[in-house]
């Protein structure tokens, strides 16, 4: 089972298609370029060092980062892991196997990616801070100023929301770590290549990123780490060869890291642009189904969010079901029916959203690909299944009859 | 996922989806029984309004559904196993039978449960209506 024929993409937040050039980029270092990075004394080993160190700047330039500054990895959940346990355990204020080793401040929204290595580091002898963001899905500076202690060493904030896309008060939220003395790290998975990030200006001290959400290749990923003001040290995870200046041992992916740079140097041109036109498709799509359809509800601030997606909730009607009636669509909800917890979305409850309107949610994210005739296929395709589910809906009738669903007492399991 | 054929098929062409009238409409009304099961923050809510005869013969069955593809294909199988049984032999049905007939995933037989417990809940408000008794013995078959 190969190309999806008549199946239209709108799940980029999930992974990207490889962009062409990228794969261009990458096929001689598979045949031809194969050497190893690390071996210093012949031909292959240098012109694989040459692709390694262009793609390190390439990053680099996307980040507003120094080269040395970049770690590649496998990925932003190991980014992620490296940067929030060897930081923690890096600055931790008491030794291994006492309690009070420090304080981490984090939001109840973030990735497990985060969340998971968090947890871990309570079982470790830290405090976290879980915050809790407001309606809009948004973590201020002031909400982490709020939650700094004496002893906060690290605090892990993602620039933009994997599920509803909304932006967090990243520079300032920096700001506000680097006058308390805290680190600052932030999850940039989604933001990285759609939006500009300089991390200087944006007063970050480690971030993550992956290649697979902005047209590279699965499996690569980075981390920034900041080398001057503060010079960031890091307790390392894997130990090995000590390659990515001890932080990252193992022979380096090389193909793949020039995949991630070729996508990083196309980001870097195309962004702007492409955010643009990916914008106006987005509103599109809203604007469309809002008018088309009652009860259309979208999930978190509508300024502060990334351009290309939305996260839309359809009265009434249940996200498996609402996916099953658009097969043709490819696209995310956080109906529990589709997690593997049976469990709804935690991102939209954290919002306070409705459990009802939890299960009523569509995510959809366009992408490079993404042309308006999907968007005009989407919206016609989305209307009618909302309208047959609808149809069949109780709960549709009890609305229309006037009943506030929230006051009948039901029979749960 | 991959959903069997005949959960599409009911998904796609739902059978006695509707109501003989609203929840207020039918209230009074001794040949029709009413059952709503599941709770809107779990994702799933049935609704199954069934007509009884005076023989006490399921004349004809209606559902409405919020919720995912297979708890929608579980009622829509309902309705049509109930049309034309008795009301003792439709309470006969057991969710594994619909588990069986959906070809339903391990995590789907809630959906199936909900149906049950759907016929269980059509059938006694009818029983409670015409005075008959009603069995209080509430189990499940997981």
């Amino acid at each position: 089972m190969t190309a999806k024929n008549n199946t239209i993409y709108f799940d980029h937040s999930s992974t990207t298609p490889c962009d062409q050039r990228v794969v261009d980029a990458m096929l001689p270092y598979f045949t031809t370029i194969y050497g190893n990075s690390s071996s210093r004394n012949h031909a292959y080993g240098w012109e694989a060092e040459d692709g390694v160190d262009t793609a390190r700047a390439q990053v680099a330039d996307l980040l507003g980062a120094q080269p040395k500054e970049i770690i590649f990895t496998s990925g932003a959940t190991e980014s992620n892991n490296i940067a929030i346990k060897g930081a923690a355990r890096m600055y931790a204020k008491a030794p291994v196997g006492s309690d009070n080793r420090g304080h981490i401040i984090t939001a109840i929204h973030e990735h497990k990616a985060v969340i998971d290595p968090c947890r871990r580091l309570e079982r470790e002898g830290f405090e976290v801070t879980f915050l809790e963001p407001g309606a809009d899905g948004i973590i201020t500076a002031q909400m982490v100023k709020d939650a700094m202690r004496e002893d906060t060493i690290l605090v892990s904030i993602m620039w933009a929301n994997n599920e509803l896309g909304t932006i967090n008060e990243v520079p300032c939220i920096g700001k506000a770590c680097k006058e308390h003395g805290a680190l600052f790290h932030t999850d940039a998975t989604q933001w990285v290549g759609k939006m500009p990030t300089d991390v200087e200006a944006d007063n970050i001290d480690l971030l993550s990123l992956s290649a697979h959400k902005m047209y590279g290749p699965k499996g690569i990923g980075a981390l920034y780490v900041r080398r001057r003001r503060p010079r960031v040290r890091l307790e390392a995870i894997q130990d090995g060869g000590g390659h990515e200046r001890g932080f990252r041992s193992g022979t380096l992916n090389v193909s793949s890291i020039v995949g991630l740079g070729a996508a990083c140097a196309i980001a870097k041109q195309e962004m702007k642009a492409e955010g643009e036109r990916l914008k106006a498709l987005r509103d599109k799509l809203e604007n469309d189904l809002m008018s088309r359809l009652e009860v259309v509800e979208v999930n978190g601030h509508r300024e502060h969010r990334l351009p290309h997606l939305t996260n839309i909730s359809f009265g009434f009607v249940e996200g498996e079901s609402l996916m099953m009636g658009i097969k043709n669509i490819a696209c995310s909800s956080g109906s529990a029916c589709t997690s593997a917890s049976l469990e709804p979305s935690y991102v939209l409850k954290a919002l306070g959203v409705g459990d009802e309107l939890a299960h009523s949610s569509l995510r959809l994210s366009l992408g490079r690909h993404s042309t308006e005739a999907e968007v005009d296929q989407a919206i016609n395709d989305i209307a009618a299944a909302v309208e047959h589910l609808r149809a069949m809906s109780p709960l549709f009738d009890l609305w229309k009859e006037g009943v506030d669903i929230s006051k009948i007492e039901w029979q749960s399991h | 996922m991959a959903y069997s054929d005949k959960v599409i098929e009911h998904f796609q062409q739902p059978q006695n989806v509707g109501s003989f009238g609203t929840s207020s409409d039918v209230k009074d009304r001794s040949d029709i029984g009413v059952g709503i099961v599941g709770a809107p923050e779990c994702g799933d809510v049935m609704q199954l309004q069934i007509k009884v005869d005076d023989s006490g013969k399921i004349e004809d069955a209606k559902f409405k559904c919020f919720g995912c593809g297979s708890a929608i294909a579980s009622s829509s199988l309902a309705t049509e196993w109930i049309k034309g049984r008795t009301v003792d032999e439709a309470l006969e049905i057991k969710n594994t039978e619909i588990v069986e007939e959906l070809a339903l995933p391990p995590v789907k037989i809630h959906c199936s449960v909900l149906a049950e417990d759907s016929i269980r809940t059509a059938i006694n408000d009818w029983k409670e209506k015409n005075g008959h008794k009603v069995e209080d013995d509430h189990h499940h078959h997981h």
